[in-house]
């Protein structure tokens, strides 16, 4: 089915399919949850191995992967628990803290 | 005790809870999930029975609680399955938030609950405090005065509860040991009848179709569509007034019982009326039809449907009677606004021109005995509250140890 839901903000009550059913897979992407995030792990490639545990133990599928390898965190949905960082063998990922980066990101925004 | 059902055609003694097994058996759902509790323990027994002597086809899951047994019929339900559960009293009170999530998702499970008190005191005897404190919960309510009626409100709750316009639970209420555990002497409609009439399940939407994947109870959000959904059961409550009657009719055309919203006695010439629910009304009728041989003008109504609340039909059926005194085998505890019925009944009245004097009795909690006697005695007051044109005491404890 065609899952047309761009106005949905606008739609009248009669609309909506019954009982909040969703006729539609794999449509949790669109719902980004990373905004819950108070920390924020930090990947560093350099140090990673490519061992992928962080992958596994993610409990929120937040670790990207790309042709088997880790290509970084996907924070649109990391929830910042710091299960990846605390399981990483080899200290390649580090939780700082979520506000500050997100300062830091607005600074050099407004600079460039 | 496990009846043997086979050379049993058409009319049969049996109790409420086999009566209403017979029901299930000829429904042959595909998922039962139960719990046994007093005094519904003889439905699930007698069909786990009929389970496991291979007379149906169910999926029988003997859960260990009835919250369980909500929940796997939830699932049950949302998979796709035509599913039903039984109940009674604290077993419907911990299906509580299970009881707002099947008529939220829309699924049109059916559950007999065997009505009997809540505690405390323990108690296991009848009133209807337990499915009355269930009434906005989004079920659809449907009484029954006997074990035929137990039985056919069975039947045709399977088929308001699938109705693409309605899809929503339906309650099938029966008065603890009065109907439940007394013999009672019923009409069962041949299997192939009972088979036709309820119809084979073919949901729309159910999660098991690989064609068209489903996601069911998803997070609504923080600023999601909660409101409008609520809306939309509404909706689906105020159209089943429709279905309810045209099933009704359809089920009449088939067995000779036809169904309404309520059945009425005297109300052409009635004065006043007293309105019953559940086995009370049995001994309602009885006492009424002996005071109208007398020659006293009164009427009566007995309310199958509680939800949805007929309150047209009935405004309707009571415009221009002088007083009408509801009978309520439970309370509110609203503080003197009287028994749930009373106050649905109240203000069902409230836009009518000419509404009459309102009385309410509130009786037989516990199971406390509602004899001739006391009906006498609710049905000679109204009379006096007919001619006087007052009412001394809106709400009044009928059978109470005063
Ligand atoms: S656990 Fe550490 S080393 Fe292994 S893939 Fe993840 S970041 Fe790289
Ligand atoms: S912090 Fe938690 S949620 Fe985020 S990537 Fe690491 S394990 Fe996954």
């Amino acid at each position: 089915m065609n899952w047309d839901i761009k106005d949905i903000k606008d739609w009248d009550w009669r609309k909506h399919p019954r009982g909040g059913l969703i006729r539609d897979a794999g449509n949790a992407k669109k719902f980004k949850t990373g905004g819950w995030r108070s920390a924020r792990p930090l990947w560093d490639e350099e140090k990673c191995v490519q061992c992928l545990i962080c992958h596994i133990f993610c409990p929120d599928c937040s670790i990207k992967t790309k042709d088997e390898k880790m290509t970084g965190i996907d924070y649109d949905f990391c929830k910042g628990c710091g299960i990846c960082a605390y399981e990483c063998p080899h200290d390649a990922i580090t939780m700082i803290d979520e506000a500050e980066a997100r300062k830091k990101e607005e600074a050099e925004e407004g600079r460039a | 005790m496990a009846v043997n059902f086979k050379d049993i055609n058409k009319t049969v003694a049996l109790v409420g809870t086999d009566a209403v097994a017979e029901a299930m058996r000829q429904i042959d759902p595909d998922v039962v999930a139960a719990y046994p509790i007093t005094p519904q323990t003889a439905i699930v027994e007698t069909f786990a029975q009929m389970v496991a002597d291979g007379k149906v086809n169910t999926n029988y899951v003997p859960v260990e609680s009835e919250h369980s047994a909500m929940s796997a019929a939830i699932g049950a339900s949302s998979a796709g399955a035509r599913v039903m559960t039984a109940t009674a009293s604290q077993g419907l009170a911990l299906m509580w938030e299970l009881l707002y999530i099947a008529s939220g998702l829309r699924l049109p499970i059916v559950m007999p609950n065997v009505n009997r008190a809540l505690s405390a005191p323990i108690n296991i005897h009848c009133d209807h405090g337990d499915s009355m404190g269930a009434r906005d919960t989004g079920w659809i309510q449907l009484f029954s005065e006997n074990a035929q009626e137990a039985y056919d409100n069975t039947l045709q709750a399977m088929r308001i509860a699938e109705h693409k316009d309605i899809l929503l639970p339906v309650m099938v209420l029966l008065d603890g040991f009065i109907i439940s555990h007394a013999i009672d002497r019923l009409d069962l409609v041949d299997d192939d009848v009972a088979k036709k009439f309820v119809g084979q399940y073919k949901p729309e939407d159910y999660m098991l179709n690989a064609s068209q994947p489903l996601c069911v109870g998803a997070f609504d959000g923080l600023y999601g569509y909660f409101f409008e959904f609520k809306r939309q059961q509404e909706e689906a409550m105020r159209n089943s007034v429709k279905v309810i009657q045209d099933v009704g009719k359809e089920y009449g055309a088939v067995s000779g019982r036809p169904y309404d919203l309520f059945e009425s006695v005297g109300l052409e010439d009635a004065e006043y009326v007293l309105i019953a629910l559940g086995s009370a009304a049995g001994t309602v009728r009885s006492e009424v039809e002996c005071l109208r041989e007398q020659g006293l003008p009164i009427g009566m109504i007995k309310l199958r449907v509680f939800r949805p609340f007929p309150a047209k039909e009935l405004a309707a059926a009571l415009a221009g009677k002088k007083a009408v005194a509801v009978m309520d085998r439970s309370d509110t505890f609203a503080g003197g606004m009287g028994g749930p019925v009373f106050i649905e009944l109240r203000s069902a009245l409230y836009e009518e021109e000419k509404r009459p004097l309102l009385v309410n009795y509130v009786y037989g909690l516990g199971g406390r005995d509602l004899p001739v006697q006391l009906v006498n005695q609710a049905a000679t007051e109204l009379g006096e509250i007919a001619k006087s044109g007052q009412v001394k005491q809106m709400v009044n404890y009928l059978g109470l140890k005063e």
